[in-house]
C-alpha cells in the first residue's frame, strides 16, 4: 500500500517526539514533587502539625502559701475545667448553646466567651472552671456530641482557713481583657487565673509558675482524636511556695473573737523583724468563692454591701488615731520642745481648756487635775496634750510628724497599701481652707489625734514597733524573707534611749497601773504596754483603738487594732480586750516564760527623779 | 529503540505485568486511603475496587480476543452507544455531578465509556483515510466525532473529562501525520479562549496565528475560518467567565493561589500539598499518613490518591511510581509505533494520549501545578468505570501488539 511506508516514517519520527513528551511531562511533575518534598518539606511538615495539633495549656500549680508553722494558708486541689478547642465561630457558638444550661453559663458569660474567641481565635476557650462531677459526667456521657470539648483536671486554689485570711491572702480570678493588655501580664493567655488581690496579686509572678503545653490531635472536623499528653510537650513549672510570718492560729483566733457585727481590723508585727504575725480585717469574705469565677450576684453583694467586706481595713483604710496619737506628740515634743516625762503645764486639767472663746474638752469632764507627761499618757489627758501642742507649735509639729513617716506608706508587701493623712505644711491648710480660713487651733485637734489626721493601723504599728525596740523602724512584711527583714523605713525615731524608755514605762502604766485607761485588759503573765484611743468621727459613735506591744521590756509583738464605732459613750472600748487577747495568745504560743511580776519597771533615772 | 517482546495470544507481557502490578498497588493505596480516624466513604472501598479489578480482567481478556477488523466493524456501534449513554445520563444521571448511570448492581460513568468509543471511531475514520490530511476542511469528520461527546460531557458538567476528548483529537491528528502547524491552527481557538482574559495577550496570540497563516498560505476559506474562530472564542471568554458562579471561578483560579479560598476551593490543593510535602523523602509509612488519617485530605481514594502515596511513601515512593508510569506509557507507545496497521496503531496511540493526559493532569493537580479539574489517576484511583474502560483498552492494545 502506498501510504504505509510514508506512515511508518511519520510514526517513527512522532514516536520519538512522544517518547520525549513522556520524559518532559513526567520531569515537570517530578520537579513539582522535588519542590514539595525536598525543598519545602519542613514548611509542609510544620503545616501538617499545625493542621492536626491543637495546643492545650496545662496550668502550672500555683505555689503553696504557708504560715510561720508550715500550715497551708493557700494550696491547690484538683478541679475539672471545661474548655473548647479553637474552631469556626458558629461551631463554638453552637457548642456553647449546648453546654449553657448544664454548665450554668449566664448570657453575659456566654457573650464574654464569644467575644474572647473573636479576639483570640487560636486559643482554647476555658468555658467553665471547677466544673462539678455532674457537669463533667454530662459531657463525658455525650462525648460524640461534644467533640470539640476538652475536660482537664487542673489544680485549683483552696484557702483552708477561708474568710480568716481573706484580706491578707487576696484571691485569684480569671484575667480580664484589660489586664491582658498590661505589660506585667505579657505572655498570659486569656482564661488564665491570676492573683487579684492581697498576696496572690503581690506575688503573682513568683506564685504563678510557668504553664505547660499539651497537644491534642484533631481531625479535619476539629474533633479531638487523641490526647498526646504532657509527656510530648512542655511540662508546667510549678509556682514558688511562699512562707509567711503569719500565724494561722492567730488569724483564726482573731476571726473568732472580733466583735460580732462590728467593722475594723487588727494587725500584729514582730517588732524586731517586721514580720506580720496577724493581718485581719472585719467583716470578711470567703476567698474560696472566687475560684472558678465568682457568681455575679455574690460579687455584687460583696461590692455593694454597706460594710464593704472587700476592703482591707489594715492597709487600705485610715482612721483618726485618737489618743493613740499622743505617743507621737510626746516623741515630737521631746525632740523639738524640750518636753520631758515629768513636764507639767501651766494649766491643770479641769475637764477642758479655753482657746480664746472656744473650749476644747478633755474626755473626762471632771478633769484630771495636775499631771505630767507620764500621767497624761496613763490617763490619756487631752488638756495636757493641747498645751503640749501649743508648746511645740504648728510648724514644728507638722515637720516632726512627717519625720516619723506618717502620711507615707509603710511598704508592706501588699498590692494596694494606702498612706494615712497628715498635713505636711501650712500650705496644706491654705490650699484647702483658704488663707485665713483656719486658725492655729488646728494644733490642738492634731495633738489628740483628731482633725486632719487619719492613720492606718500599719503606720501606727510601725511607729509603736520603733518605740518598743528603739531600733530603726521595720517595714512590715508578710513573706518571711531575709531581704525583707533587713529593710528599714526611711526615718528614725531619734529619741534618746532614756526618753524612749520613759515613754515605754508610761505605756506600761496605761495597762498595768490602776487608773490606766487599759487597766481592765492587763495580762496576768506579761507586761502589756500600749495606748487606747477613742477617735471622734463624723459617721457615728467613736472608733475604738488600741496600739501596744508586749512584753513591754522585751517586745515580741506589736499590735494595732481598731473597731469602728467600737467605743460608744459609757461602754467599754472594744479594741482593747481584743488586742490584749491576741497578744496573750501569741506570747503563749511563743512559749515565752511568764514574767515574775508583770508591771511597770521604772527606769533608774525616773526612780531617782521620783525619789528626789 | 523500542524493545519488541511479543507473545502470541497475549501481546506485550511486560505491559500486561505493569498494568496488573500498578492496579495491585492502586488497590493497596485505596485500602490505605480508607484507614482514617473519621467515618469515611473510603473505608473498605478497596474491596469494591477488587471486584472491579476482577471484572476488568475479564474485559481485558475479551477485548484482547477481538480481531482488529472486528473492532473496526464494532467502532460505529460502540461510538453510537457511547453517545446514547451520554445523552441518557444528562436526563437520568445520578451522583454529585449527575455523571453516573445506575446499572443494576453497579454504576457506570458514560464519560469513561465514551473515551473508548471515541478512540475506536477516530481510529476507524482516520485509519481508513488516504494518507495525512492536506486541508483543514478535511478534518471535519474527526472534529465532529470528538465534538459530540466533548459537548455532552461538558454539559454534565465535567470539564476534566471533556478535556480528554480534545486531547484525543489532537493525539489522533498528531499520530496520523497532520503537520504540527495545522494542529496548532486547529487548537488556536481554544488558546484564544484562554488568552481572551487580556486583550493584549489575545492580540499577540492572534498576530502569531495571522503570521503563521501568511507563511503557510492556506486556502482562503480555511484562513478566514481560523481567524473568525479565534475572534469568536476570544470575545466569548469574558462572557463565559461572567456567567460562571463564584465557586466555579475560584476552582479555576485557586491553583494560582490556593489561599484566596483556603476553606473552599483552595482546600483540596492546600491539603494535598501539605500531605505530599510533609511526606518528605521517606514518607510516613504505608497506612500511616496523618493528614489522610485525620481526614484533612479530601477525595483521598479518588482524585487525590497520589497525595496519599506522597505522604506515606515520600519522595522515594513517588519517584518509583513515576518510573512505573513512564514504563507503562513507553510500552503503550511502543505498541503504537510497532504497528503498521493504522487503525490498530491509532488505538494504541490514543490510549497512550489518554493515559498521559490523565497522569500529567492528575499529578500536576496533586502538587498544585494545575487547576483542580478532577481527573482520576489511571490504575490507582478508585473508580470502576475508568478501570474497566482502561482494561478494555489495554486488551485492545495487547491485541494490536500481538497482531503487529
Amino acid at each position: 500500500m502506498k501510504g504505509d511506508n510514508e506512515h511508518r516514517s511519520i510514526r517513527r519520527q512522532r514516536g520519538r517526539w512522544a517518547a520525549r513528551a513522556i520524559f518532559f511531562c513526567l520531569s515537570v511533575v517530578a520537579a513539582g514533587f522535588i519542590n514539595l518534598q525536598i525543598f519545602s518539606s519542613d514548611l509542609y511538615t510544620l503545616r501538617s502539625s499545625e493542621n492536626r495539633l491543637r495546643t492545650i495549656t496545662v496550668p502550672a500549680p500555683r505555689g503553696t502559701i504557708y504560715d510561720r508553722h508550715g500550715r497551708a494558708i493557700a494550696d491547690n486541689v484538683p478541679g475539672y475545667d471545661v474548655s473548647m478547642l479553637p474552631g469556626p465561630r458558629d461551631s463554638i457558638s453552637a457548642g456553647l448553646d449546648r453546654l449553657a444550661e448544664r454548665l450554668e453559663l449566664s448570657p453575659e458569660r456566654r457573650a464574654a466567651l464569644l467575644s474572647r474567641n473573636r479576639d483570640r481565635p487560636g486559643e482554647a476557650l476555658v468555658v467553665r472552671e471547677n466544673a462539678n462531677f455532674e457537669q463533667v459526667a454530662f459531657i463525658e456521657e455525650r462525648r460524640p456530641r461534644f467533640r470539640r470539648v476538652v475536660v482537664d483536671q487542673r489544680p485549683h486554689r483552696r484557702y483552708p482557713a477561708g474568710s480568716a485570711v481573706a484580706h491578707m491572702i487576696g484571691y485569684v480570678g480569671e484575667i480580664s481583657p484589660e489586664e491582658l493588655t498590661r505589660p506585667e501580664y505579657a505572655g498570659y493567655e486569656s482564661g488564665r487565673s491570676i492573683g487579684k488581690a492581697g498576696l496572690e496579686q503581690q506575688y503573682e509572678h513568683r506564685l504563678a509558675g510557668r504553664d505547660g503545653i499539651r497537644y491534642a490531635e484533631v481531625n479535619a472536623l476539629g474533633s479531638v482524636v487523641r490526647d498526646l499528653g504532657v509527656a510530648q510537650a512542655q511540662a508546667p513549672v510549678p509556682g514558688e511556695d511562699l512562707h509567711l510570718g503569719i500565724d494561722l492560729d492567730l488569724q483564726v483566733y482573731a476571726d473568732s473573737v472580733f466583735p460580732e457585727g462590728m467593722r475594723g481590723g487588727v494587725v500584729a508585727l514582730d517588732p524586731v523583724t517586721g514580720e506580720v504575725l496577724l493581718l485581719y480585717s472585719h467583716p470578711t469574705f470567703d476567698p474560696n468563692a472566687f475560684i472558678g469565677g465568682i457568681p455575679l450576684d455574690l460579687w455584687n453583694a460583696l461590692r455593694e454591701h454597706p460594710d464593704n467586706p472587700l476592703l482591707d481595713r489594715v492597709s487600705n483604710a485610715s482612721y483618726p488615731p485618737g489618743s493613740t496619737w499622743k505617743l507621737i506628740m510626746s516623741a515630737v515634743g521631746m525632740k523639738t520642745a524640750d518636753l520631758a516625762i515629768d513636764t507639767y503645764h501651766t494649766h491643770g486639767c479641769d475637764g477642758g481648756l479655753w482657746y480664746h472663746t472656744r473650749r476644747f474638752r478633755c474626755w473626762l469632764s471632771r478633769g484630771h487635775g495636775r499631771l505630767n507627761l507620764s500621767e497624761a499618757i496613763k490617763h490619756s489627758c487631752n488638756v495636757w496634750f493641747y498645751q503640749a501642742g501649743q508648746r511645740i507649735g504648728l510648724d514644728p509639729l507638722l515637720a516632726g510628724v512627717g519625720e516619723f513617716g506618717f502620711g507615707r506608706t509603710t511598704g508592706i508587701d501588699l498590692p494596694s497599701e494606702r498612706p494615712g493623712l497628715f498635713p505636711d505644711s501650712r500650705q496644706w491648710y491654705d490650699d484647702r481652707l483658704g488663707r485665713g480660713g483656719w486658725t492655729e487651733a488646728v494644733v490642738w485637734n492634731l495633738s489628740i489625734g483628731q482633725g486632719e489626721n487619719e492613720q492606718t493601723l500599719l503606720a501606727m504599728a510601725q511607729f509603736y514597733a520603733a518605740l518598743a525596740t528603739g531600733r530603726a523602724p521595720v517595714r512590715p512584711h508578710l513573706v518571711r524573707d531575709e531581704m525583707l527583714a533587713q529593710r528599714r523605713a526611711d526615718w528614725t525615731l531619734d529619741l534618746r534611749e532614756v526618753q524612749r524608755r520613759q515613754l515605754v514605762d508610761a505605756l506600761a502604766r496605761v495597762v498595768n497601773e490602776p487608773g490606766g485607761t487599759a487597766y481592765g485588759s492587763r495580762l496576768a503573765r506579761w507586761t502589756l504596754a500600749g495606748k487606747t484611743g477613742t477617735a471622734q468621727n463624723p459617721h457615728g459613735e467613736p472608733h475604738s483603738w488600741f496600739v501596744g506591744f508586749a512584753p513591754a521590756y522585751d517586745p515580741r509583738i506589736v499590735i494595732a487594732a481598731v473597731v469602728e464605732h467600737g467605743h460608744p459613750d459609757g461602754a467599754p472600748s472594744l479594741a482593747v480586750p481584743l488586742a490584749a487577747g491576741i497578744v496573750d495568745r501569741h506570747l503563749e504560743a511563743l512559749g515565752l516564760p511568764p514574767e515574775e511580776t508583770p508591771g511597770v519597771r521604772p527606769t533608774e533615772a525616773l526612780r531617782v527623779q521620783a525619789g528626789g | 529503540m523500542i524493545a519488541r517482546l511479543r507473545i502470541p495470544g497475549v501481546g506485550d507481557p511486560a505491559l500486561l505485568a505493569l498494568v496488573l502490578f500498578l492496579t495491585g498497588l492502586g488497590i493497596a493505596m485505596i485500602y490505605s486511603a480508607g484507614l482514617v480516624d473519621v467515618p469515611s466513604l473510603a473505608t473498605g472501598i478497596w474491596v469494591r475496587q477488587l471486584y472491579w479489578f476482577g471484572v476488568a480482567i475479564v474485559a481485558l481478556a475479551v477485548t484482547s480476543r477481538f480481531s482488529l477488523r472486528f473492532l473496526e466493524w464494532l467502532a460505529p456501534w460502540a461510538y453510537g452507544l457511547s453517545v446514547l449513554l451520554l445523552i441518557l445520563v444528562l436526563f437520568i444521571g445520578t451522583g454529585p455531578n449527575g455523571s453516573w448511570l445506575e446499572l443494576g448492581p453497579g454504576r457506570l460513568q458514560p464519560a469513561e465509556v465514551a473515551k473508548l468509543g471515541t478512540i475506536l471511531m477516530l481510529a476507524r475514520v482516520m485509519g481508513g483515510a488516504p494518507g495525512p490530511y492536506e486541508r483543514l476542511l478535511e478534518l471535519w469528520k474527526p472534529a465532529v466525532i470528538t465534538l459530540i461527546p466533548f459537548a455532552l460531557v461538558l454539559r454534565q458538567p465535567d470539564l476534566g473529562s471533556a478535556m480528554i476528548f480534545g486531547a484525543l483529537l489532537l493525539a489522533a491528528l498528531f499520530w496520523s501525520g497532520v503537520p504540527l502547524f495545522k494542529i496548532f491552527l486547529l487548537a488556536s481557538p481554544g488558546l484564544s479562549l484562554l488568552l481572551g482574559f487580556n486583550w493584549i495577550a489575545w492580540g499577540v496570540g492572534f498576530l502569531v496565528v495571522v503570521a503563521g497563516l501568511y507563511v503557510h498560505r492556506l486556502f482562503i476559506l480555511e484562513t478566514v475560518g481560523v481567524l473568525l474562530a479565534n475572534v469568536f472564542t476570544g470575545a466569548l471568554t469574558l462572557r463565559i467567565w461572567d456567567s460562571l458562579a463564584d465557586y466555579q471561578r475560584n476552582r479555576l483560579l485557586v491553583f494560582l493561589d490556593p489561599d484566596i479560598d483556603p476553606l473552599g476551593a483552595g482546600w483540596h490543593l492546600i491539603q494535598s500539598k501539605v500531605a505530599i510535602g510533609s511526606g518528605g523523602v521517606i514518607g510516613a509509612g504505608f497506612a500511616n499518613g496523618p493528614q489522610k488519617r485525620l481526614a484533612f485530605l479530601p477525595e483521598q481514594h479518588t482524585d487525590f490518591i497520589f497525595s496519599v502515596v506522597g505522604e506515606e511513601f515520600g519522595f522515594i515512593g513517588v519517584m518509583l511510581f513515576l518510573v512505573l508510569f513512564a514504563f507503562l506509557l513507553w510500552r503503550v507507545l511502543g505498541v503504537a509505533s510497532s504497528m503498521d496497521d493504522r487503525f490498530g496503531s491509532l488505538i494504541a496511540f490514543c490510549l497512550f494520549a489518554v493515559l498521559l493526559t490523565h497522569i500529567v493532569v492528575n499529578l500536576g493537580m496533586a502538587v498544585g501545578m494545575m487547576p483542580v479539574v478532577g481527573l482520576p489517576l489511571p490504575l490507582l484511583s478508585y473508580g470502576g468505570s475508568f478501570l474497566l474502560v482502561l482494561y478494555a483498552g489495554f486488551g485492545m492494545v495487547q491485541r494490536v501488539a500481538w497482531e503487529a
